[in-house]
């Protein structure tokens, strides 16, 4: 089996797609690159190769001598002061990161963004984008980006972005792993190019908070157990990815560990203002479900609300379980 | 015969990194410590609402989100008058003490070891092992380490929801109240990193291990011994690493782990020739930009601004030039132990100075300390008792936020007027280590420990550079923010 050769680049990232990714797989990333043939020809963070030795790999894949299965940027690309690139400059080289992903991204099969930087932008273009940031392939939710809306990769698909700030491990692994078993078609990356093996998914579903949900018996001050949208600023209903499916760090998740999802795989997600709070209009949240009409958003939760069971009204308000579930055996009210 | 040369890209450090040295004879003469990256964290906070720092900051740094957490809620607290819940602060603590536990596995197995099993060292008899071992991705060290990693990170699942960037961290405590069930897991995941590193790092009890109070102990304790210390000891000892970056300059702690009482590591300074401790004091810390493509302005990081100037002619990195009391100083986890008083890290800053082999040693030293505090804090939560305060927020006025990362002292320093940010600045343990050149000329920590360093023939492929350079442990994407 050939191998599936992987250039991995930082360009204006704080790294933490990286950290994300050695936390994957039960046997360590490594052994599971390995399982699945990918060869890191380079990565800034673990690999051997330095100054010099590096820029010669970077060199033979722009001269079209060494092949590339994938291109995967972490991080935004710098197009400022003045569309220099200067912000970032790629140590050694004279060159800016700007140049790199331009020059390296028409050679490789696939080009991969990991994270919402490269992706949409990200945490950089938060506030005035100091920087004049950018996406591989988007600015925020607008199509464009560094390499532009027509951009495809070798391999005929437009730039594969593992939204995310930072994206679980295992949607870094997987998609790379599919990526060498040749799996991966434009059918599988969602409107925004994100793999819809996770974004077929809302990161709502599967909230230990679901229940709370049901009756919006909801949370009025952090470190309470009830659902987190109603008071806040809860996007899981709004923003995609398998989150509370599928665990971080073990067994957690943004909504278990007890703040809001601030919805960190939508484009645009750093420009929100008081993450922490729900913005109302006449007492309604603005954010509701996307799939969901307002007038009947309004009249469920009014319903349920006079539904409520006590045990969830009272463990809602409460930073711990205060009423336990009825336990007597057998009986039925 | 004087030369130039520069290196970079600077790979297995955390974020971007370029050097340049002025070689006379095969030897440094001087250096120049450039930071490439700068994404303009304090323009981006400028005008957000107070809270909204919780969010933002953390994203500074994948390696040390926690850390920078921690910094804004310090700085949070100080401003707002909030008092934390006891329980928040030790569920901080604990996740604040694995995410920097974390960071000195990481940078001991993948990104300061590997260097060894290069092939430049192919002649030394330890090189067959120490390549099987340590080599870049290949070898054996990171396919142990790598799982031991992830499962001391699950502690962030269970009190933090995730790692990097959480939001759990906030001025009245930590938002995630744990059950009983919970603390035994947290108590199996400290026990597993436990017997990690009595397995693999050290082939010996922790309490052993710390029991060691000097050099010569050390050295008593090493022969024979397996374990992945035992072996950076001796090859430290083979290349003679104690003669390799070394430094005199003060070393600096915030103080790390802060509690009710005293912090788990206590605050200061340290002069590392005479090992006389005085006080730290924050009002001693500028930050100079004569040598930073930064436009001037105030010394103080409550009053300065953060506006670059890529065309300064006399700008060189985007990094600033923090100073305490006019001159540079040294942080990290060697500087954090010696204020401390560890008695086996005084007595190497005695004998070998600040050097590569102290700073290693003193980073693996403190993870076993660590491992041992985790056990304490975990037992001393009080599951009945609340993990976060409420507190009031949005008034005008200044707080400061100083805690140790990893890599040594952090400090954020914001100004409110009502609930908006109208500054933010954040001076990182790297700024410090990395700083370039101030107004007098005075070159910053690094650029110091390079000078001396014999290149040969190498020139720019050096490995020793990369040993000097990697002793830091240096975090590029927090230097400039
Ligand atoms: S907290 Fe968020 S994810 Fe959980 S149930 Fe409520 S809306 Fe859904
Ligand atoms: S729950 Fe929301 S904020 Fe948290 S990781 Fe998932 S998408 Fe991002």
């Amino acid at each position: 089996m050939d191998s599936f050769d992987i250039l991995w680049l930082q360009g204006a990232s704080c790294g933490g797609c990286t950290m994300a990714a050695l936390e994957g797989g039960h046997s360590g990333w490594f052994a599971e690159l390995k399982r699945f043939g990918i060869d890191l020809l380079w990565h800034p963070s673990v690999s051997e190769a330095t100054a010099e030795e590096a820029v010669a790999i970077f060199e033979r894949i722009a001269s079209g001598e060494q092949k590339l299965g994938a291109l995967v940027l972490e991080g935004a690309v710098l197009r400022g002061p003045n569309g220099s690139g200067r912000f970032n400059m790629l140590g050694g080289t004279g060159r800016s990161m700007l140049h790199w992903v331009t020059a390296l991204a028409p050679r490789a099969d696939y080009v991969v963004a990991a994270g919402s930087c490269a992706a949409f932008g990200g945490v950089p273009m938060a506030g005035g984008n100091p920087t004049d940031a950018s996406g591989l392939q988007y600015a925020a939710a607008e199509p464009g980006g560094v390499l532009g809306t027509a951009f495809r990769s070798r391999a005929g698909l437009p730039v594969i972005n593992i939204a995310g700030c930072a994206p679980h491990p295992g949607w870094i692994s997987e998609t790379l792993a599919a990526l060498a078993l040749g799996g991966v078609d434009t059918a599988a990356l969602d409107a925004f190019g994100r793999p819809r093996f996770f974004a077929d998914h809302l990161a709502h579903h599967g909230c230990a908070r679901n229940e709370y949900y049901e009756f919006k018996a909801s949370a009025e001050e952090l470190s309470q157990q009830g659902c987190l949208m109603e008071h806040l600023g809860c996007k899981a209903t709004q923003a995609v990815g398998d989150c509370n499916q599928r665990g971080w760090n073990g067994s957690g998740s943004c909504t278990s560990g007890g703040y809001a999802c601030i919805a960190c795989t939508s484009p645009g997600f750093e420009s929100s203002q008081g993450f922490m709070e729900t913005a109302k209009l006449a007492g309604i949240p603005v954010g509701l479900p996307l799939d969901m009409p307002k007038a009947w958003f309004v009249a469920l939760a009014a319903l349920s609300k006079s539904a409520t069971p006590k045990r969830v009204r009272a463990n809602a308000a409460a930073d711990h379980i205060v009423v336990p579930p009825r336990s007597d055996p057998g009986r039925r009210p | 015969m004087t030369r130039r040369i520069t290196v970079g890209p600077f790979n297995r450090v955390e974020g971007d990194l370029e050097v340049r040295l002025d070689l006379d004879d095969g030897v440094v003469r001087s250096a120049e410590v450039t930071a490439p990256l700068y994404r303009g964290f304090e323009q981006i906070l400028r005008g957000r609402s107070a809270m909204d720092a919780l969010t933002l900051v953390p994203r500074i740094c994948g390696i040390c989100s926690v850390s920078q957490s921690m910094a804004a809620v310090a700085a949070l607290r100080a401003a707002g008058g909030v008092r934390p819940a006891r329980n928040g602060v030790l569920a901080a603590n604990l996740a604040h003490a694995a995410e920097n536990a974390a960071d000195h596995l990481t940078h001991f197995n993948l990104f300061f070891m590997p260097d060894f099993a290069r092939d430049a060292y192919a002649g030394r008899p330890w090189h067959p092992e120490i390549a099987a071992r340590f080599k870049a991705v290949q070898g054996s060290a990171a396919q142990a380490m790598l799982p031991a990693r992830a499962r001391l990170l699950q502690i962030m699942g269970l009190l933090a929801g995730k790692w990097p960037h959480s939001l759990a961290f906030q001025p009245g405590g930590t938002t995630c109240a744990i059950d009983l069930g919970e603390r035994v897991q947290l108590l199996s995941i400290i026990g597993d990193f436990r017997d990690f590193l009595e397995r693999t790092m050290f082939g010996d009890s922790l309490d052993n291990l710390l029991a060691i109070d000097s050099v010569a102990a050390l050295e008593a304790w090493r022969d024979g011994r397996g374990g992945d210390f035992a072996s950076f000891l001796a090859v430290a000892d083979d290349l003679a690493l104690h003669r390799l970056g070394r430094i005199a300059l003060p070393l600096m702690s915030f103080g790390a782990y802060h509690g009710e009482d005293a912090p788990l590591f206590a605050a200061g300074v340290l002069d590392s020739a005479s090992a006389a401790r005085t006080s730290f004091d924050p009002a001693a810390i500028t930050e100079d930009v004569a040598h930073a493509w930064m436009r001037d302005t105030s010394l103080s990081p409550l009053e300065a601004d953060t506006d670059p100037d890529a065309d300064k002619p006399a700008g060189y990195s985007w990094c600033k030039a923090p100073r305490l009391g006019g001159g540079p100083a040294e942080v990290g986890a060697m500087a954090r132990q010696a204020i401390d008083g560890d008695p086996l890290i005084r007595d190497c800053v005695a004998r070998f100075g600040s050097c590569v082999t102290t700073r290693v040693i003193a980073r693996l030293r403190e993870t076993a300390r660590l491992a041992l505090a985790m056990h304490q804090w975990a037992r001393q939560l009080d599951l009945a008792e609340p993990f976060l305060e409420r507190g009031e927020r949005g008034r005008d006025g200044t707080g400061i936020g100083l805690v140790e990362a990893a890599r040594g002292s952090l400090g954020h320093w914001i100004e409110l007027r009502g609930d908006s940010i109208r500054r933010y600045q954040i001076i990182a343990p790297t700024s410090w280590n990395f700083s370039p050149r101030d107004r007098g000329g005075v070159p910053g920590p690094l650029e110091q420990a390079l000078v001396g360093t014999p290149v040969g023939d190498a020139g720019a492929r050096a490995v020793t550079i990369q040993h000097v350079v990697r002793s830091f442990d240096p975090c590029m994407v927090c230097t400039a923010h």
